[in-house]
């Protein structure tokens, strides 16, 4: 431990710790802009700058370490002039915009600026422009960036991926899509993890809000939401109220006073998705098959692959992602029920994600209708569409049914291991003929980078793995090729912590929330009386009265894709 | 009120000259990686602002080529722009009144020449292709040290470390802690604030502390064996990495000794025997085998190919280059590389009571001079066509052969040799010079409107440069381009061979030789199916700020010239623990600092 004083206040701080952690450690605020703990510890934006006795120069808390006696001040003239100075100077390369700016009320510039009591523009603007494909699902709006390397940081360090690089030096430095290529060429997979670390409105997910009103706006449109089981856990941070009032019901709720038709759940179809990606596992074992069946709920992920390892992408599991299926069951089979033409439902999503907005307008994804899910909204778009609302004072209520049943196995597919978990619950039950305890496989839970266990259900011996984040992706990939690791199961999240930390959720900048999501599902998982995907009444009855069985034809036609067929 | 006044310097004239000289401070430095064209720019502008405006030419020629630079810059360049800057740059050149505005117009156009693709990108594509290089001394290493780390763990004390971190991109940190010349000195940027930091003295402080420092274990055996030809930095910089990537490497030496050049070379009192066997012993601790007075006949190397999985040529240039006077072929007239060869076997001739007059302007005639001066000389002087501030043999070694009392004679070009009736030498007899008109960036020499000279002398040393003795090599195939052989990039040669090192580059430095071995080495696995990373696998200590304020630079401080000319003895004198110790602290640590705080991790293998 090392001793110093920070704003005279004797503290104690762990050795090799910044003063920037010691201080916060203590109750000392600084205030950051470019800071990301561990990932992004440049010193760029110099507004974490701290006075240190003895030395001329101001330092950068989150790159300066503590020694013994170090006297810092956190609030002396100098700093903060120093501080409003490069604050002001940041705002003259940032497109101050703020009313029509979707990180509004949720910006760390517009904070930092505040708390530095700045109300006057005083350098000449000198913005980069806003140029971007309007289609993609990602947006970069150049003129609002601030150079703050976060994204960079964030996909190379983390998701491996580099998608994005600085170009040229000095004061024209851009930071531009990896070589300076077209979004649309670089191997993004859509994740959305430089969205949710971006400090200012530079990154976002394409807003698709106007679509869904229209459509709700329009009578010859019966509108059907679904809404994904990691919204729930987040919703809350994106309507400003807290985790009590944030239910589950609260959120069913809030959806309803859009006006949709019918609120339903994915998580009815995420216990359809075990269903069938079950039977599907359970043959790949038995039939021997090589290598890892690789789960194929992320389309995050699942872009990765097709960019990254294209020869493996005939190892995903061939069931589509719960999104997908919903929308192919809503559009044949509940269309079918309300005896309308599935070209008549407009299905929309509500997800953590912005991959999946991508992965709704894959063309060969599409079997029940021309387009299963029409538009996919993120937990942030559906926040904006409440805006008005006052949710705290809503009655909550249910889901509609009879797509709005989700047993507890299918809501903790928002967690990493979830999928994994939920697909072991019903996999024993498919070999033994009864159900495991339900917690019999929660050892799957937690934050870790790569989990893997065995088990041996009658006799039939099964080896998985799971990561989350694609860098850790791509380490076990790595270590499959290389013959290190042998797999039967393999569950992967692009984003790390699974959905719960997803590139769609709202986002507290400072905050890494997916493992605090992820336990809110566990929580909802254990508090749900049925917790097995194949006791899914919902589910059951569609098979009676549609699919007959998990794989069977019509349950392949529907329910199941050839992501190796997919454009990118 | 008096006629005329005596003009002091005004505070604002000394305010600008100060400016200009922080300019050239900077310029030292100059980020020679930052963009082309911004550079450009700023210095039309820069050029401009010196401008009397009184001609056409300079004080709106030179306004309109920044503003088309500027438009560029800003991606509204047009396809015709680059035809319009040479156009108009030439015209300034051709036209304008004075330097100012000439001046500025060809460096302009030099500057367009070099960097055309840089400009052409910005202009079709709003891209720059230039990248900042965060850390410049490691940059500018030819072998790429790591040397803000190395610094890092002599400043802790730890000396081993340093020692291994400087192995992992450089296998001779004992020799180059003596004799190399450094370049990345030249790009610290400390030289920003005051001078640049000692890093040879602090790499010497790192070897001589740390005692035996034993080379890492090699990677599992590949059973592949490599062939490399010379003994020299190049080809044992090559077996080093070879070797612990786990190939079995044979080294072919055509001496009694390993070496090359740093032992037949460069004289002891710059680089004692122990400093050089430190170096070669850690290589051969590796396992490398040796094979000495081997040398490589065309034959030999046809054989060699079968038998290896890979060849390195690494043969240096040794053979000497000849005057082409008159008399030459006196007795007497000998070549430095003979010279200097003979010393490194430990065979000194004996030049007591002798007048040996040394032919050449480069660092190899000033190990001869100062040699001469060592073995007994009655008189040593070195004859130079140019001037001395042209000769390429560096400033601190012309001037300590200067204190030892050796003449130099610039100006005056060899003519013939005089022979005595034994047909020894009597005299060279020279011709005096002036300089004349740029050629290569410095000026020619020109005959001068003045009388031959006579300089009486027993022995004359050519140091005017060495050749490659590659003719068997070109008789079996490999490709040869002006003697030198013409491998690429990649040291790749010839199917299964490769080269590298002076034999390739043409003569150069030990730490030049080093990088090319490294090439070879990485190269060479890649080519037999290999791509080994060599771990580094030494935790950097952390890098607490800086001491901004001008701190003076610690040079190396020598024995007095009466003391050190009558020996081999070293001659350079190693820092004190408080000297290294303040040199270390004046580093400013680019790697975590600036620029590598965001990417100075990066590129850490190779």
């Amino acid at each position: 431990m090392v001793n110093l004083t920070i704003d005279q206040k004797r503290i104690c701080a762990e050795e090799g710790s910044s003063i920037l952690e010691a201080a916060k450690a203590n109750g000392i605020y600084i205030p950051t802009l470019c800071y990301l703990k561990e990932l992004n510890e440049v010193g760029a934006c110099r507004v974490c700058l701290v006075e240190i006795e003895g030395q001329e120069q101001l330092s950068a808390s989150c790159n300066t370490i503590v020694a013994e006696g170090m006297v810092v001040k956190t609030n002396s003239k100098k700093v903060l002039d120093a501080r409003r100075t490069n604050v002001e100077l940041i705002l003259s390369e940032h497109n101050v915009s703020c009313t029509s700016c979707v990180r509004s009320g949720n910006c760390s510039l517009q904070k930092v600026a505040k708390e530095l009591n700045i109300t006057d523009e005083v350098f000449e603007k000198d913005f980069d422009a806003f140029r971007w494909d309007s289609s993609a699902p990602l947006v970069r709006d150049a003129s609002k960036c601030i150079k703050c390397m976060r994204c960079i940081n964030i996909c190379d360090k983390v998701q491996s991926l580099g998608v994005w690089d600085l170009n040229g030096t000095g004061n024209r430095t851009k930071l531009e899509v990896r070589g300076g290529s077209a979004f649309k060429d670089i191997n993004c997979a859509l994740c959305g993890q430089c969205i949710t670390h971006c400090p200012v409105g530079a990154l976002s997910a394409r807003d698709d809000t106007k679509k869904v009103l229209n459509a709700i706006a329009d009578p010859d449109k019966t509108v059907i939401i679904q809404v994904a089981p990691a919204v729930r856990a987040a919703w809350g941070d994106a309507v400003g109220l807290d985790s009590k009032l944030a239910t589950e019901k609260r959120m069913v709720a809030a959806i309803k006073t859009l006006g949709a038709d019918y609120v339903f759940d994915t998580n009815f179809s995420a216990d359809l998705t075990i269903m069938e990606e079950g039977s599907e596992l359970i043959e790949h074992i038995k039939e021997g098959r090589k290598g890892p069946m690789f789960t194929s709920c992320c389309p995050g992920w699942v872009r990765f692959l097709k960019l990254e390892y294209p020869d493996m992408v005939n190892m995903l599991s061939t069931a589509k992602s719960p999104q997908q299926m919903f929308g192919a069951v809503a559009k044949s089979y509940y269309a079918q029920i309300l005896g309308i033409e599935p070209e008549k439902i407009f299905c929309v999503s509500i997800m953590p994600c912005s991959a999946k907005k991508y992965e709704c307008d894959v063309k060969e994804v599409n079997d029940a209708s021309s387009k299963d899910v029409d538009v996919v909204l993120t937990t942030r778009e559906l926040g904006r569409l409440l805006g008005g609302i006052d949710c705290a004072a809503l009655e909550e209520q249910d889901f509609d049914q009879p797509l709005g049943i989700g047993t507890g196995a299918a809501v903790i597919f928002g967690a990493t291991g979830g999928v994994m978990e939920a697909a072991l619950r019903s996999a024993y039950f498919l070999l033994t003929g009864k159900n495991p305890d339900a917690d019999a496989f929660s050892e799957l839970r937690g934050l870790n980078k790569w989990k893997e266990a065995s088990f041996t259900i009658n006799d039939l011996k099964l080896k998985i793995a799971i990561a989350s984040g694609l860098g850790n992706a791509r380490a076990l990939i790595e270590a499959i090729r290389k013959g290190e690791a042998q797999y039967d199961f393999v569950e992967i999240m692009a984003c790390p912590g699974g959905c719960a930390g997803g590139g769609g959720q709202p986002i507290c900048d400072g905050f890494e929330l997916a493992g605090e999501r992820g336990e809110r599902l566990y929580t909802l998982d254990k508090n749900n009386p049925m917790r097995f995907s194949h006791e899914n009444p919902a589910v059951l009855a569609l098979y009676k009265d549609y699919l007959e069985t998990p794989l069977s034809h019509k349950a392949h036609e529907l329910l199941h894709t050839e992501q190796e067929k997919w454009t990118l | 009120m008096s006629r005329q006044e005596i003009i002091r310097m005004t505070g604002c004239e000394k305010s600008v000259t100060d400016l200009y000289k922080v300019l050239a401070t900077r310029g030292v430095v100059a980020p020679v990686s930052n963009c082309p064209v911004e550079q450009s720019s700023a210095f039309v502008k820069l050029c401009l602002s010196q401008s009397c405006g009184k001609c056409v030419p300079c004080r709106v020629g030179l306004k309109q080529i920044a503003s088309i630079i500027d438009r560029i810059l800003d991606g509204k360049g047009k396809a015709e722009d680059l035809d319009t800057l040479k156009s108009l740059a030439n015209t300034i050149k051709d036209s304008a009144d004075c330097a100012i505005g000439f001046g500025a117009a060809e460096a302009l156009l030099r500057n367009i020449e070099n960097f055309r693709k840089d400009f052409e990108s910005h202009i079709t594509h709003d891209r720059c292709t230039a990248s900042f290089i965060p850390v410049p001394c490691k940059a500018s290493c030819p072998a790429h040290v790591d040397i803000p780390r190395y610094v890092a763990l002599v400043k802790e004390g730890r000396y081993a470390d340093a020692v291994r971190t400087i192995r992992f991109d450089n296998p001779f940190p004992a020799a180059c802690a003596l004799i190399c010349e450094h370049p990345c000195e030249a790009a610290c940027r400390r030289n920003m604030i005051d001078a640049s930091v000692n890093i040879r003295g602090i790499k010497r402080m790192a070897v001589e502390m740390a005692g035996k420092v034993d080379a890492p274990a090699c990677m599992p055996s590949t059973g592949k064996r490599i062939a490399v030809v010379g003994g020299g930095p190049s080809g044992l910089t090559a077996a080093y990495y070879l070797q612990l990537m786990g190939h079995k490497v044979t080294v072919f030496e055509q001496r009694k000794q390993l070496g090359g050049m740093m032992r037949y070379g460069i004289p002891r009192y710059r680089l004692p025997e122990s400093f050089l066997d430190e170096d070669i012993n850690n290589v051969l601790s590796t396992g490398v085998e040796v094979k000495l007075e081997a040398k490589i006949t065309g034959d030999c190397y046809e054989d060699m190919k079968k038998e290896y999985d890979c060849i390195y040529l690494a043969i240096g240039a040794h053979n000497a280059k000849t005057l082409g006077i008159e008399g030459e072929d006196a007795e007497n007239v000998i070549s430095a590389v003979e010279l200097l060869c003979a010393i490194g076997d430990n065979e000194k001739p004996d030049f007591k009571g002798k007048r040996v007059v040394i032919v050449g302007g480069g660092n190899v005639a000033m190990d001869c001079t100062r040699t001469a001066q060592r073995l007994g000389a009655s008189s040593v002087q070195c004859i130079y066509r140019r001037r001395r501030e042209d000769m390429t043999a560096l400033p601190e070694e012309i001037e300590g052969a200067i204190a030892e009392t050796c003449e130099i004679v610039s100006l005056m070009a060899p003519v013939r040799v005089e022979k005595d009736a034994e047909g020894k030498v009597a005299a060279l007899i020279v011709a005096p010079q002036i300089p004349g008109s740029y050629e290569g960036g410095r000026p020619k020499p020109v005959r001068a409107d003045a009388p031959e000279m006579r300089i009486e002398c027993d022995i004359i040393i050519a140091a005017i440069g060495q050749a490659i003795d590659s003719a068997e090599f070109a008789a079996k195939g490999l490709p040869v381009k002006r003697e030198s052989l013409a491998a690429g990039k990649g040291c790749f040669i010839a199917e299964g061979v490769f080269a590298g090192g002076d034999c390739a580059s043409g003569p150069s430095t030990v730490i030049r030789a080093v990088e090319a071995g490294k090439t070879a080495a990485a190269n060479i696995d890649e080519y037999l199916g290999y791509k080994h990373v060599l771990p580094r696998d030494i935790e950097i200590p952390y890098a607490p700020a800086a001491p901004m304020e001008a701190s003076g630079r610690i040079n190396f401080k020598e024995r007095a010239a009466f003391d050190r000319k009558y020996d081999f003895d070293i001659m350079e004198q190693n820092m004190t623990k408080q000297e290294c110790e303040q040199e270390c602290s004046r580093c400013l640590r680019c790697d975590c600092r600036g620029f590598g705080a965001f990417r100075g991790g990066k590129g850490q293998t190779w």
